[in-house]
């Protein structure tokens, strides 16, 4: 049987999704389900004086209207921050209490104050408005640059401020800028995102008073992270009485990854009204109430010899989290990132000093790349600002300082097990033809255009993530995966994962890896996940680790799964053990014609006996059935690696500005199908353009959410872009056996600076993200006029 | 979304008669089902109109290009009759939204919705429109009279809309990133008697920019364009466009406008 890891097997998954046959939370109705609307903080920032229910209670439909004095009663434990950082005197983050329903302060509009529950929607939402709360509004944080300046938002909490973070060595830092020919400085925003899955979040609690169990379906891209923190920390119910299930889930970007006020509080409530408790959010509530991403403001320097080679790199960046630190709030500003910021290259000194603050904003989280983005934004548009700034071709100063010997250790946090930095820009410049530019430059200017070209060499850590070393820097859970493969008795299987697929393709990558490793055809291998109480424990699905470990954890169970059938096989055979060898799907003695199938052993394994006679085919001591399972806990970080280059078209005469040539060469390490893989490209692709060019969060003094739909937050379109040209390098990661690094989020990370590069080169002047019409017009305009001064 | 009567005339006596402060007409209901789901608005009684028959269809005679009120924009888009008589008319309605949009909104309900980005207002403005309404005949530039407000009474039906066919025409719309609806749209049309350059989305209404349409009258060039100042003084003001950026792209899409026609 060929094998099939390299191949473009078309996604399993397609006929059921594209034909809207897939399974959604709002697609899952119990019979008697009430519905939940939440009533919202209209203001950034007020307290709460009184919430008047009376009239609510009594409208039409209403099963109950539930309060924050309602879930503090009852004892139902807050919202958590996972991960936590201290800061750089030692001293622990400082993160304000997150009640599901707010009962004294409201910190962002969209903040939960009460849920109205009713028989129908629009009932729930009719009374929701008979809702009184009495604010006394306050003075809005806003702003992340002045957050630490700006009134105190919370009591215990000075100056905003959660903490003051440091990575790296500040002498050294020192040492290596004092004898630097030149230093670099740049000042950057990254800015706010709003994730914008194409699901919004929903929830639909089951409660059945009898057995005492709650059943919620809800999206999630980890429904046993859900789980374990709605049982440990929420305390709705023990995780044995609770099952949570993420059916089919439209896309996530790291916005699904862990519960929101939403799921706790329908659970909570199915239990108090013995209903089920149904709700889905309209697409203003995903705008207002979906944690962000993003929201840096970053001061950055790089010193450099006169030659081009980097000596040292300094990091200030201020990292707005919003009004509560969300799950991985706390993690993806720092290590996700801090670590990340040194980029690809040989950084004899650096540190990475983050601060992180709290806003009347919405709370920010993971979003795609989380962390590594907003690093490889900062290196490498201060990267090309060092080659304009000394005269060098922006892939000559990249290359001069790429290492070249791997494993390379890096001087932040990681060692990079394996890389081709320098064939990966070579490949990038043939395939993007790079000398050609001048040209295409040309042709650009004879219709008025101007064209510019930027490039960025990425790193990123994936493959998240070795549990000792994340819990050692303050990760409150693993993070490793499990595999559960499981034969049914005719020899067909089953193969649980405890990561989650949104988009991914599982069904078919994973079904991929089981198929070579076992020898059973594809189609007789079924990815069952998202469903706690199906198989074993896992931590889900980002960070670009699904494949990296949780294909590992397969590939550890069917190892097993072949150990045990080779026992099998060799008493069915009356064979040495050690003379079984295992191929194709067969079992063979060696140097004999005496073999077996996977499926007849199997089918032995479950029924283990002979018509007649007392015989077993197992061996002495074996237990019947054919079913193993894996923890996989990698040994260390995946390295994914690339070069993108961009072209870009701006109008001068309006400022618009269009991404016409996209080349991206990446090393993913090995690639089990390239289809998926492909696809994972262009979507996060298209994330970064999104970034770099069009989407932008905008709240405005008083802290009202301006791009609250899609009238004013610009999501791109197919037309905002080009074919996009890939191709790849591998250098197999050595941490896991299949050598694979994750490609889930490389898009996100590298686009943004290799188009802003470009935008840059076009106009000559720096301009912060996104590159919207009117400021590129205006920094044309600028220039102009400098120009006919100067002349 | 809040309980109505629905109702579904076939006359447009009747939907006159059913009409009051607190109906309103449905068209495409492209405007007025979003704005009813999101609880901005709410009404005792929802007419339909589509089900009158005389008030659909595309016809010219003579001079005149006549669409009936309930007509879709993909009709307009691909009408031959259209696309012989204003062809940059034909193009504006193909610009409209997403196919949904163009498939459901009629050029009736934009105009009585007068949305200060809406394209049609500066067509009419353009093409020297009469509004026909089951009551009287408005010229266009009457007819605009501010953010979503026009001229027409409570329960006045807009039953079709004669544009006056040009020498020469040309549409050209800069869209908003997001909504796609225009920042600024600038129709130039050349008739016999001058030159029209109607700008929708620079204001809060559509409006005939004078002095680009006598500077046009006189010297029908791109470079008589160039000539003419724009003030940003009244123009909107967001965070997609401010006023001065929006003045300039007046100019900047008028001299497209008359280059293309
Ligand atoms: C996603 C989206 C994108 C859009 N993009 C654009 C764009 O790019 N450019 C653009 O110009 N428009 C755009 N629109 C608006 C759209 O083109 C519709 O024309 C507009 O929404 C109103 O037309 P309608 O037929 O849907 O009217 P309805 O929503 O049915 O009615 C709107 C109003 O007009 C009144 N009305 C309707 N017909 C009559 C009549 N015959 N007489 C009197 N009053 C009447 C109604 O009482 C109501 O007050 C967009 C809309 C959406 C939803």
């Amino acid at each position: 049987m060929a094998s099939l890891v390299g191949s473009r097997v078309e996604r399993k998954e397609d006929k059921k999704l594209l034909t809207g046959r897939g399974k959604y939370t709002a697609d899952v109705n119990f019979v008697n389900q009430a519905y939940a609307y939440f009533v919202r903080s209209p203001h950034a920032r007020a307290e709460i004086k009184k919430v008047d229910i009376s009239k609510a209670s009594k409208a039409s439909g209403v099963v109950a209207v539930l309060t924050g004095a309602d879930i503090s009663n009852d004892k139902i434990g807050g919202l958590i921050a996972g991960w936590r950082i201290k800061s750089e005197d030692g001293s622990d983050m400082k993160v304000p209490a997150h009640p599901p329903l707010a009962s004294e302060t409201v910190n962002y509009v969209g903040d939960h104050v009460a849920v109205v529950i009713a028989d129908s929607l629009d009932e729930a939402r009719n009374a929701a408005e008979l809702v009184k709360v009495d604010y006394k509004v306050l003075k809005a944080v806003v702003s992340t640059q002045d957050a630490m300046n700006s009134d105190q938002i919370y009591k215990d909490i000075p100056k905003n401020l959660c903490f003051d973070w440091l990575l790296g060595d500040r002498a050294k830092v020192k040492e290596a800028f004092d004898k630097a020919d030149k230093v670099i400085k740049i000042d950057l925003i990254n800015n706010r995102l709003i994730p914008n899955a194409m699901e919004p979040r929903a929830a639909n609690a089951d409660y059945n008073p009898s057995t005492e169990e709650i059943t919620l379906y809800t999206t999630s891209q980890n429904p046993h992270l859900a789980r374990i923190i709605i049982s440990a920390f929420n305390g709705v119910a023990p995780e044995n009485k609770l099952r949570v299930i993420a059916p089919d889930v439209g896309g996530g970007f790291g916005s699904k990854i862990y519960p929101y006020a939403e799921e706790v509080v329908c659970s909570w409530a199915a239990k108090k009204i013995e209903r089920p408790v149904k709700w889905v959010a309209d697409r203003t509530e995903s705008f207002l109430s979906d944690c962000h991403g993003r929201d840096h403001v970053t001061h950055a320097e790089l010193a450099v010899k006169n030659d081009g080679t980097f000596l040292g790199f300094k990091n200030e960046t201020i990292a707005n989290i919003g009004a509560y630190a969300s799950v991985f709030a706390t993690v993806t500003p720092t290590y996700l990132f801090g670590p990340c910021a040194t980029g690809v290259y040989k950084m004899p000194a650096a540190y990475s000093n983050v601060k992180a603050v709290f806003t009347n904003t919405a709370p920010v989280d993971a979003y795609r790349g989380a962390g590594r983005p907003e690093a490889t934004y900062t290196i490498e548009t201060l990267v090309e600002k060092a080659a304009r700034e000394l005269g060098m071709d922006p892939a000559e100063i990249r290359m001069k300082n790429f290492p070249t010997q791997f494993p390379y250790q890096q001087t932040l946090v990681h060692s990079v097990d394996s890389g081709d930095y320098v064939t990966g820009l070579n490949k990038a410049m043939e395939v993007g033809d790079y000398k050609g530019f001048e040209k295409r430059k040309k042709e650009s200017a004879s219709r008025g255009k101007l064209r510019g070209i930027g490039l960025c060499s990425y790193f990123e850590a994936c493959g998240i993530a070795p549990s000792p070393v994340v819990m050692m820097l303050g990760c409150g859970i693993g993070l490793w995966e499990s595999a559960e493969v499981r034969f049914n008795p005719t020899g067909n299987v089953t193969v649980f994962t405890g990561s989650h697929s949104h988009g991914q393709g599982h069904d078919t990558t994973f079904a991929q890896i089981a198929a070579d490793q076992l020898g059973v055809p594809i189609e007789n291998i079924e990815i069952s996940h998202g469903d706690t109480d199906k198989g074993p424990f896992g931590y889900g699905t980002y960070g670009s680790r699904s494949l990296t470990v949780g294909g590992t954890a397969i590939v550890k169970a069917c190892d097993k799964i072949i150990a045990k059938g080779k026992r099998v096989a060799a008493k069915m055979l009356e064979a040495n053990v050690d003379d079984v060898e295992f191929s194709n799907g067969e079992f063979v003695v060696a140097k004999s014609n005496k073999k077996k199938t996977i499926g007849e052993i199997a089918f032995a394994c479950y029924l283990p006996g002979t018509y007649g006679e007392v015989k077993s085919p197992l061996p002495e001591g074996e237990e019947p059935g054919l079913k193993e399972t894996s923890f996989f806990d990698p040994a260390n970080f995946s390295f994914p690696a690339g070069s993108h280059i961009c072209e870009v078209e701006v109008d001068p005469e309006t400022g618009e500005t269009k991404v016409v040539k996209y080349t991206a060469i990446d090393d993913f390490g090995t690639i089990i199908n390239p289809l998926v893989v492909e696809g994972q490209v262009h979507g996060g692709l298209a994330q970064g353009i999104g970034q770099a060019l069009y989407e932008n969060c905008h709240y405005d003094e008083s802290g009202q959410l301006v791009t609250a739909s899609y009238m004013d937050y610009t999501m791109p379109r197919a037309d905002n872009f080009p074919d996009f040209d890939l191709g790849f390098t591998c250098t197999p990661a050595t941490s896991n056996p299949l050598g694979t690094k994750g490609c889930g989020e490389a898009g996100a990370i590298a686009a943004p600076p290799a188009v802003m590069n470009a935008v840059m080169n076009a106009i000559g002047t720096e301009i912060s993200m996104p590159a919207t019409a009117e400021k590129v017009w205006k920094a044309c305009n600028e220039n102009k006029k400098t120009n006919s001064e100067a002349a | 979304m809040k309980t109505f009567n629905y109702h579904s005339p076939k006359e447009t006596k009747e939907a006159t008669k059913l009409a009051s402060s607190n109906s309103v007409f449905l068209a495409g209901g492209m405007t007025t089902i979003p704005s009813m789901k999101l609880g901005l608005a709410s009404y005792k009684d929802v007419i339909n109109i589509k089900g009158i028959k005389k008030l659909s269809g595309i016809k010219v005679s003579g001079k005149t290009l006549k669409i009936g009120a309930t007509t879709k924009h993909a009709e307009v888009a691909q009408s031959k009759e259209v696309k012989k008589s204003i062809p940059s008319l034909a193009a504006l309605a193909e610009g409209i939204g997403d196919p949904q949009v163009r498939n459901r909104g009629t050029i009736g309900g934009s105009i009585a919705n007068n949305d200060p980005a809406a394209d049609y207002p500066s067509a009419c403005i353009a093409l020297n429109a009469t509004i026909h309404t089951d009551r009287r005949k408005i010229d266009a530039d009457k007819f605009f009279r501010g953010m979503f407000e026009t001229c027409l009474k409570t329960g006045e039906i807009i039953e079709s809309i004669e544009f006056e066919i040009p020498a020469k025409s040309n549409y050209q719309k800069f869209p908003n990133p997001a909504s796609r609806y225009a920042i600024v749209g600038v129709y130039v049309a050349k008739h016999k008697g001058g030159v029209n350059v109607a700008v929708t989305g620079a204001k809060s209404c559509a409006y005939n920019d004078k002095d680009l349409s006598s500077a046009l009258t006189k010297n029908f060039s791109s470079s008589a364009v160039q000539n003419v100042r724009v003030s940003p003084s009244g123009m909107n003001s967001d965070i997609h466009a401010s006023a001065e950026y929006r003045a300039n792209m007046v100019k900047v899409f008028a001299k497209k406008a008359v280059e293309a026609c």
